[in-house]
């Protein structure tokens, strides 16, 4: 080999038989995770929002729509069972795209132990994509929030259970929590931003003659989920759904 | 005739590998608008020479922005910032007269700091010794024309084939990714007929090689937009693209019939 | 000081250049078959020093591991793949006749010959012309990405000083891609561990015991280690010396350090005074100017030069009528027009500016206009083909060239002089090889545009790696000297003692200055036009300034780290040396031929006047001691196929 100065290795590989594994263990790999789980996450984001707007056609549409996604698919298969399928879907997807995101953050770290000293400009990195990993985290803690307030109850003092719209309307009458709300929708919306472009150069769909949508894609993605999610706390703090 | 300018250097200095550094301040009068970056350090560094101080250790050899010596943080943009230009391109007439320049080797675990501005970055060569050719001996190949290459694959080729190794696309990713340094090898041979016998085993050795010593990818374009080559992200995609498919490819198919160069012009 | 005395230039001895017998077309064959093999399983008992890693360098150092022998790579650079070979813009010729416009082994022959103005030795360019086929399958099999037609097959483009289309390029890079790929396929033998890189290594000097070369003595540009490399041969492929010039297109780093301490240790130096200055470079801008930048000479298949007829013409380019234009090369040479040879173009231009037609703000340069072929093809066309360098044109001079006619004057660009070696690239040391720019080469008194990349490849891919075996095979079974050897220890210590010598001077002057000084002296003098007392000129006051460097020089730092300022006062103690040798050799040589024009020797229309009868030799000199001039060998030429002619490029 080169007799002078050997650079050092600071990601040290491991090797395993099984592929997945093999595959996850490169850093492409974990990009390539993350893009296909992004791929579900954003499905989920997508329909979820769709969903939800049957908050704009009442208590009665929006609270049949709730107890419809856990009695779906009765009774081929049990109460709750489909729902759970999905969910068992999301909470890995989540997971994978959780670690592969702290694992290459690590790995990112390592890369430059010694950042620049002085003054850093950047020209093409855009804010959205060097505050990946804020946007990452502050949006992964606001969905534990989520589930607390509406799914399991805790963070909302009137929750009542099969009631989402009541739920719903009780919670964001609350302005911090509207705000939140706000917030972290915007913050997912730039997660996206960056995501849905991203995920086509992790994957290498470079794809000929679509590439120059990919950008458009990203933004009309990101724009329509935080349009419709935003639309939600306003509509109730200005009292459109009460 | 020329302008001349005066301009406020702050220079990394650093004796040594491991040493403490810091930024000095020296200050460079009569400098001519025509001069390049590097004749304004020459400049600078025969005076320090002059006053009997060590001057200032930095990378450079044609001058002509093509052997990949030279580079450095300018204002903390690798090269500086005239897009697709070497320093030692950069010409002062794109400085105002008075400016405050800041000059700061490149940073990465790969790229240690050897003295002043000059870094190592042999951790390039262990990546293209990991697969960044055609094994091909001399004296064994058929005869130029036997191969057609279209044209536009040829000039595919040559877009990723034009890095000239300088490491700016390294200093200027967030992670200290090597990506696209690495794609552009990549993709280069990997369009080629002639590198399709070793597509799938040279993309996985050349990237698991790279990611020892470098940062992840995460899609930022700062390294497209430093390159002074002007190489373009797509190579990367593209390899990604090239390594997904050769890690869900088994043995056997490994030896199949080598896809076609119209396929590999995608 | 010097004296010079008539019989200075008489030879002490004549060269045997061992070309083989036999038809020309089949000295290379025959040659190969009567060579002494090494079988493989025996060749990873040799061990191989390979000094420099540009195009000859890698590619040597690269072939010579894939047939199994063990190679030693050094490079002063951080990486093998920086040499200067990766500057080459033009391309690479070679006799594929694809084209079908009549090129062949025989005229690529002739036109070297001819283009050296007949001063190089016949089988080895022969043999040139027959390997250049092979190189460029070799280098399409490597993946080196050349310019294609539609079809899908290899395009080609004319060159100056030939009327067929032979060269092939990769746009305006075709060094970078032809370096990269040797570099890769060198890498690829390091990966094997046949080939182990020595980078950030410098040659400071040749071990020779008893009449062999047996290693190097090298510094470690990083930390200043002095060390001892031995092997059972060395070859040198450390590139030319135009950076004697100071300002030449040279890299900053290139030098003639390894080349000239070989001298010293007793090889022949060959044609030192060939020194080609290339026609197409953009003119100094100012004092402190460190290079100069090479436009390709591939412009000058679309660009036409000119200049105003009125002296000192105040008017912008644009606004000079066409009547009022010389476009002197098509004025001169009406069939070659501005496709002469690097040579003829370079002394019209600097003609032009001497007698004051000279334009740019400096009125140091002649214009290349691309206005016409703009109109004719279209600004498309223009800048598929050189866009690339329109773009740096105009990075450097902040002119656009697609608007504004470019400013080119002529700049030192390649030295066809470098140390003797016979037919199999060996110097008169045995065991020292010499291969592509830096030995004397096949290029004559002036070398044709696309031909270095060709030289250096065939050199390092298909020549050496088959001539060495004839060194190497008498020693197998012996073990290289051992580096505790006394021959070792002596060289170190000598190469210490002037590292030693150089810090501890701590004069008034830098380096810098004084490898300005030595570079104005040879430019003025022994430049583009040399005369006999010019050049006594030239030699004293070369000698002065080596007196006072060795007095007077400031080389700030240590010898322990990192040290830029002792590197270079290492390569400029070199270069006074060299450049006394250039003068007197120009000096000798009392004739015109190729890039040497001697004042006094030239036809009524200024052209190069060769005497054939006197000079039809290569001058080999013998180092004899600083400061006293040189012993003359001389190599015979002897023309069996091509009859000396006046060049005529009309």
């Amino acid at each position: 080999m080169l007799s002078s100065s050997a650079p050092r290795v600071v990601n040290r590989r491991r090797n395993y038989a099984a592929w997945p594994l093999d595959f996850y263990a490169s850093a492409v790999g974990k990009k390539a995770v993350m893009a296909v789980t992004g791929i579900v996450l954003l499905g989920f984001v997508l329909l979820h929002m769709l969903g939800n707007l049957k908050l704009y056609q009442g208590a009665e549409h929006m609270n049949a729509y709730g107890e419809w996604l856990r009695t779906v698919g009765e009774p081929a298969v049990p109460n709750r069972g489909l729902l759970w399928a999905v969910r068992v879907v999301l909470i890995a997807a989540f997971a994978l795209h959780i670690h592969a995101a702290a694992s290459l953050t690590l790995m990112n770290r390592r890369a430059r132990p010694v950042g620049y000293q002085g003054p850093r400009k950047y020209t093409a990195a855009d804010y959205a994509a060097r505050t990946m990993r804020w946007s990452g985290v502050i949006v992964g803690l606001f969905v534990l929030f989520h589930l607390a307030d509406l799914t399991w109850g805790w963070a909302n003092p009137n929750f009542v259970a099969g009631h989402p719209y009541e739920n719903v309307v009780e919670s964001l009458s609350r302005w911090w929590v509207a705000g939140i709300y706000i917030v972290a929708n915007v913050l997912l919306g730039m997660h996206i931003y960056h995501g849905a472009w991203s995920l086509f150069q992790s994957l290498g769909w470079t794809l000929g003659r679509f590439k120059p949508w990919r950008r458009g894609f990203a933004i009309a993605f990101a724009a329509l989920i935080v349009a419709g999610n935003v639309s939600f706390p306003i509509a109730v703090l200005s009292g459109a759904i009460s | 005739m020329s302008r001349t300018m005066t301009f406020t250097l702050k220079v990394w200095r650093q004796a040594g590998p491991d040493r403490p550094g810091r930024f000095e301040t020296y200050r460079v009068d009569g400098i001519s608008e025509h001069m390049s970056f590097l004749e304004m350090l020459d400049v600078l560094n025969e005076r320090l020479a002059a006053e009997g101080k060590e001057p200032i250790a930095f990378s450079h050899d044609c001058r002509e922005g093509i052997c990949g010596s030279c580079g450095f943080m300018i204002n903390g943009v690798p090269h500086g910032p005239l897009p697709r230009t070497t320093v030692c391109q950069l010409h002062m007439r794109h400085f105002k007269d008075g400016d405050t320049i800041v000059i700061e080797p490149w940073r990465a675990a790969a790229f240690p700091v050897l003295k002043d501005l000059v870094v190592d970055r042999s951790a390039f060569d262990r990546i293209i010794a990991a697969g960044g050719y055609i094994s091909v001996n001399a004296g064994s190949a058929p005869e130029a024309n036997s191969v057609r290459v279209p044209k536009p694959v040829a000039d595919r080729a040559f877009d990723a084939a034009t890095c000239i190794g300088c490491g700016a696309c390294v200093a200027a990713c967030p992670n200290g990714a090597a990506q696209l340094f690495t794609a552009a090898k990549v993709s280069h041979l990997n369009l080629l007929p002639q590198g399709q016998p070793e597509r799938w085993s040279r993309v996985v050795s050349m990237v698991e090689t790279m990611e020892q010593y470098f940062g992840s990818c995460t899609n930022t374009g700062e390294c497209e937009a430093a390159c002074p080559k002007g190489i373009s992200l797509d190579f990367i995609a593209k390899m990604h693209r090239d390594y997904i498919r050769a890690k869900f490819l088994d043995k056997r198919q490994l030896a199949r019939p080598i896809p076609g160069a119209e396929e590999a012009a995608v | 000081m010097t004296t010079l005395a008539a019989e200075t230039f008489e030879a002490v001895g004549i060269l045997d250049g061992k070309v083989p017998p036999g038809p020309i077309e089949e000295k290379w064959e025959r040659h190969q078959f009567e060579s002494k093999l090494v079988a493989p399983q025996n060749r990873r008992r040799f061990e191989i020093i390979v000094v420099g890693t540009g195009l000859a360098g890698a590619s040597a150092a690269a072939t010579l591991g894939e047939l199994g022998y063990n190679v030693k790579a050094f490079c002063f650079h951080d990486t093998p793949r920086r040499a200067h070979s990766i500057a080459a813009q033009g391309g690479i010729n070679a006799a594929k006749n694809y084209k079908n416009d009549g090129d062949s082994t025989l005229r690529l022959f002739y036109d070297t010959i001819k283009g050296g103005d007949f001063r190089a030795r016949e089988a080895n360019v022969y043999r040139l012309a027959e390997i250049s086929v092979r190189i460029i399958d070799h280098c399409a099999a490597q993946g080196v990405p050349f310019a294609r037609e539609y079809g899908g097959l290899l395009d080609n483009r004319s060159f100056g000083g030939t009327q067929v289309a032979r060269t092939f390029y990769a746009r305006g890079q075709t060094g970078q891609q032809l370096e990269l790929a040797a570099y890769q396929a060198l890498m690829r033998q390091v990966a094997m561990g046949q080939v182990k890189v020595f980078p950030y290594t410098e040659m400071l000097d040749l071990v020779v015991h008893e009449g062999r070369a047996v290693g190097i003595i090298t510094r470690n540009l990083l930390t200043g280690e002095i060390e001892r490399h031995s092997a059972h041969a060395v070859v040198l492929a450390t590139g030319g010396y135009s950076n004697v010039f100071f300002l030449s297109t040279n890299a900053k780093g290139s030098n003639a350090t390894a080349i000239w301490r070989a001298h010293r240790r007793g090889a022949l130096f060959a044609n030192p005074c060939f020194t080609q200055i290339h026609p197409t470079c953009i003119p100094q801008s100012g004092e402190y100017q460190s290079k100069l930048t090479l436009m390709s000479e591939s412009l000058r298949n679309d660009g036409r030069i000119w200049v105003p007829k009125q002296k000192g013409d105040p008017r912008p380019p644009n606004e000079i009528p066409e009547e009022e234009r010389d476009y002197y090369l098509e004025r001169m040479y009406p069939s070659f027009a501005n496709l002469v040879p690097r040579d003829v173009a370079s002394r019209a231009a600097k003609r032009m500016v001497d007698e004051g037609y000279g334009v740019g703000p400096l009125r140091n340069g002649v214009y290349l206009d691309f206005s016409d072929a703009i109109r004719r093809l279209g600004r498309a066309t223009i800048e598929a083909r050189y866009g690339n360098l329109f773009e740096m044109y105009e990075r450097i001079t902040g002119e656009n060239p697609y608007e504004v006619p470019m400013r080119i004057y002529p700049a030192p660009h390649y030295t066809m002089g470098g140390l003797w070696v016979d037919y199999n690239l060996m110097s008169n040391i045995p065991g020292l090889f010499v291969i592509g720019e830096a030995n004397f080469s096949d290029h004559g008194a002036n070398r044709l545009g696309a031909s270095a990349l060709m030289q250096g490849l065939a050199d390092g891919y298909f020549i050496l790696p088959a001539t060495i075996a004839n060194d190497l095979a008498p020693q197998l079974g012996t073990k290289p000297l051992p580096t505790d050897h006394p021959a070792f220890e002596r060289t170190e210590c000598e190469v210490r003692e002037r590292i030693a010598k150089l810090l501890s001077i701590n004069g008034s002057r830098t380096v810098d200055w004084f490898h300005r000084e030595l570079g104005k002296i040879l430019w003025d003098y022994c430049g583009m036009s040399r005369n006999a007392e010019g050049l006594k000129k030239a030699w004293r006051m070369v000698a002065d300034l080596r007196e006072e460097f060795w007095h007077d020089v400031k080389v700030p730092g240590s010898a322990e780290d990192l040290n830029q300022s002792l590197e270079k006062a290492l390569r400029v103690a070199d270069f006074f040396e060299l450049g006394e040798l250039m003068c007197q050799d120009a000096l000798h040589r009392e004739e015109s031929c190729g890039c040497h024009f001697r004042e006094e020797y030239q036809t009524p229309d200024h052209e190069a006047l060769r005497r054939d009868d006197l000079f039809a030799y290569v001058a080999a000199w013998e180092f004899t001691g600083v400061g006293k001039p040189a012993r003359l060998w001389k190599e015979p030429l002897v023309f069996e196929y091509v009859k000396p002619t006046q060049r005529s490029y009309k």
